[in-house]
């Protein structure tokens, strides 16, 4: 049963976005028509992508016209959450098949299967594009082979129900604080809440923390001090922000993309970017190895990591640009709505990989008090 | 009765068909996962085949066997109290003139459609602080202020109770509507209370059937995952909810199959003893 929904679940069209519809096209096509067109290379590319939010906005603003330019049919894949899309997608390829060409991965699904050689190694002559990427966007294998190419990121960010707190908090400090004791909403896995990372961003100047087990473990002791305050420890978005909008839960750690679509709706939540910065998380572009359509997926890779078309997802899906900023054409309120220019929180992906076990263990124990 | 059985291969066609699909589909899978449960995790990657008993022994840890422990105590707790509320409302229900049962029936099957998604969000939302009931209980002045009763122990014990309700109903009322009438009638002839009558009459004479029962909401639970995530904290995640974050979030399928079978055995011993002890009493009398 695929109940819990992943980043991000079903939600509306992006309304406020709507308004910034007409300079998006414009924009779009001004800088498509300065760029030499990618070779027509006919055919079909099966890509997934997140159920929900994340497949609607792509099928909508993205496919069409990756479709009119290239020649190239997609075909929309939704993928599941979590983990489960990586055992699909390995177990099928052990028997040479291929449920989806191209697929959006969270980090360590795909530190994992590249860890198994499960992604196909990708041509860096045939993706001009991803020089305009930031360099930790552009994956490789250790020989330098490209296993992956960043898609999109976004913010996780301390979010607060405005009616319950008038005052934005401004730290993350804020969960440990007794006085929110019962008020705060927390993600349940240590490798999507990325709270080993805030702790030691917060208390302990930096993520270089995490780097051993005695640095984990003195992260987990300071994360032992917020237990009580945490009413909700979820899994599934809908059920945190339903209780984030209610007041039922009005503070919490959750997605500064989906937030800000709900304040444009009227909802009495916002999105606050903490003075320790906000965690910045991604999903990146992999290529099953078994797949047939190599050659249109490196089209469609390269495609996506034009300026225009990170700066078109920025508007229209709310994610922040894998690109450089000074190569879009955003403006500075329209990169805000996005992102910060506080440095942010880089995941410490390598702990999840390297010491898979031992840290979900920890964190079980941990939030089971 | 031997004649009865039947000779020849397309006599026995038939029965051919259920144990193929049985094969194909319980006992296939089933070898599959036990197969799983042996192979090697590899760290940050995927599982290789092999044999070792590495994911047997993360039990030794108390964490899981806590896990284990509570998801058996809750499982019985509900279905202990399920039978307790069902069985005196299914006789109920049979006494009943057929036309009045009708409407009964028709709410249990009703909730019956529901998933167990909509009813754990559905008890969320009535237990919680902002628009549960609690408002009712301090608007009446019974507590100061509304609180969230959720999610806790109580509201999850609530909601595996309410969804192990319909199915004990539809169990007991068949063997209940069949109970001849006669029997309590020579009870209450005899001189006993109703309650007596209830106790020590109609219970005994349906016993096979409530075990059934009891064990059938028992098995129910212990497999229920959702309701512990949207209902419970985390010291209420059962056993189930961990097997399947090992299977959807950490890509560790050898683990979470160990525990499945773990938490397998466990019930299958469970519902031995349970049978065995029913048995025993059986023979006693």
């Amino acid at each position: 049963m695929n109940w819990n929904s992943s980043k991000t679940s079903s939600h509306p069209a992006a309304g406020r976005r709507q308004v910034l519809l007409a300079a998006a096209a414009t924009g779009a096509l001004a800088m498509g028509g300065l760029r030499p067109r990618p070779a027509r290379a006919a055919g079909s590319l099966k890509v997934g992508t997140y159920g929900g939010y994340f497949k609607d906005s792509f099928d909508e603003h993205i496919y069409p016209d990756f479709t009119r330019e290239t020649g190239i049919q997609v075909e929309s894949i939704a993928e599941p959450t979590g983990e489960a899309w990586l055992v699909q997608l390995q177990t099928a390829a052990q028997a040479g098949q291929a449920p989806a060409d191209v697929s959006m991965m969270a980090q360590v699904a795909r530190l994992k299967g590249q860890n198994a050689n499960l992604w196909a190694k990708l041509d860096e002559a045939k993706l001009p594009n991803t020089k305009n990427l930031h360099e930790h966007f552009v994956h490789r294998y250790p020989d330098g082979a490209i296993s992956g190419v960043g898609a999109v990121s976004w913010y996780v960010t301390l979010c607060t129900n405005t009616e319950e707190f008038p005052e934005p908090p401004t730290s993350w400090k804020a969960l440990w604080d007794e006085e929110n004791a019962g008020l705060i909403g927390l993600m349940a896995l240590a490798a999507n809440s990325f709270l080993l990372e805030i702790t030691a961003k917060t208390w302990f100047g930096g993520t270089d923390l995490l780097g051993d087990e005695a640095g984990v473990q003195q992260a987990l002791d300071k994360l032992k001090e917020l237990v009580p305050n945490v009413q909700l420890w979820w899994r599934d978005e809908g059920q945190f922000q339903q209780a984030l909008e209610s007041g039922e839960i009005p503070m919490g750690e959750y997605y500064h993309d989906v937030t800000g679509l709900a304040a444009s709706q009227g909802k009495p939540v916002r999105s606050t970017f903490p003075e320790e910065g906000g965690v910045l998380d991604s999903g990146s572009w992999c290529v099953v190895n078994t797949s047939k359509a190599i050659d249109e997926a490196h089209v469609f890779i390269d495609y996506m990591s034009r300026p225009d078309i990170q700066a078109k997802l920025a508007r229209k899906v709310g994610t922040s640009p894998t690109v450089r900023r000074e190569l879009t054409d955003l403006t500075p309120e329209e990169f805000a709505a996005v992102g910060s220019d506080i440095p942010p929180i880089i995941p410490r992906y390598d702990l999840y990989v390297e010491r898979d076990e031992w840290v979900s263990q920890k964190w079980s124990e941990l939030i089971a008090g | 009765m031997t004649d009865r059985w039947p000779r020849g291969l397309p006599a026995r066609l038939p029965v051919l068909w259920p144990a193929a699909m049985l094969l194909l589909f319980f006992v296939v899978p089933f070898g599959i996962m036990l197969a799983v449960s042996f192979f090697h995790q590899v760290e940050g990657g995927f599982y290789e085949p092999g044999f070792e008993l590495a994911n047997y022994a993360r039990f030794l840890d108390p964490f899981f066997g806590r896990a284990l422990l509570f998801s058996l105590w809750i499982s019985v707790l509900a279905a202990v109290i399920v039978i307790a509320v069902a069985f005196p409302f299914t006789y109920c229900l049979t006494r009943l003139r057929r036309r009045a049962q009708i409407p009964f029936l028709v709410f249990v099957l009703a909730v019956l459609s529901l998933s167990e998604v909509i009813i754990g969000f559905a008890w969320s939302t009535l237990l919680s602080r902002t628009a549960g009931l609690s408002n009712l209980v301090a608007w009446a002045g019974l507590i100061p202020r509304a609180q969230a009763w959720t999610p806790s122990f109580g509201a999850l014990l609530m909601g595996l109770c309410y969804l192990g309700f319909p199915y004990t109903v539809l169990i007991l009322f068949p063997p209940l509507s069949r109970l001849d009438p006669e029997i309590p009638e020579a009870s209450r002839t005899l001189g006993a209370s109703p309650l007596r009558t209830f106790f020590l009459v109609i219970v005994p004479v349906l016993r096979a059937p409530l075990l059934g029962a009891l064990i059938m909401v028992f098995v129910f639970n212990l497999g229920a995952y959702l309701l512990p995530q949207v209902l419970g904290r985390p010291q209420h995640w059962t056993l189930s909810v961990h097997i399947s974050d090992q299977a959807v979030f950490q890509s560790n399928l050898p683990f979470a199959a160990a525990m499945a079978i773990f938490l397998m055995l466990f019930s299958l011993a469970f519902i031995g003893l349970t049978m065995v002890l029913g048995g025993r009493k059986e023979a006693a009398r």
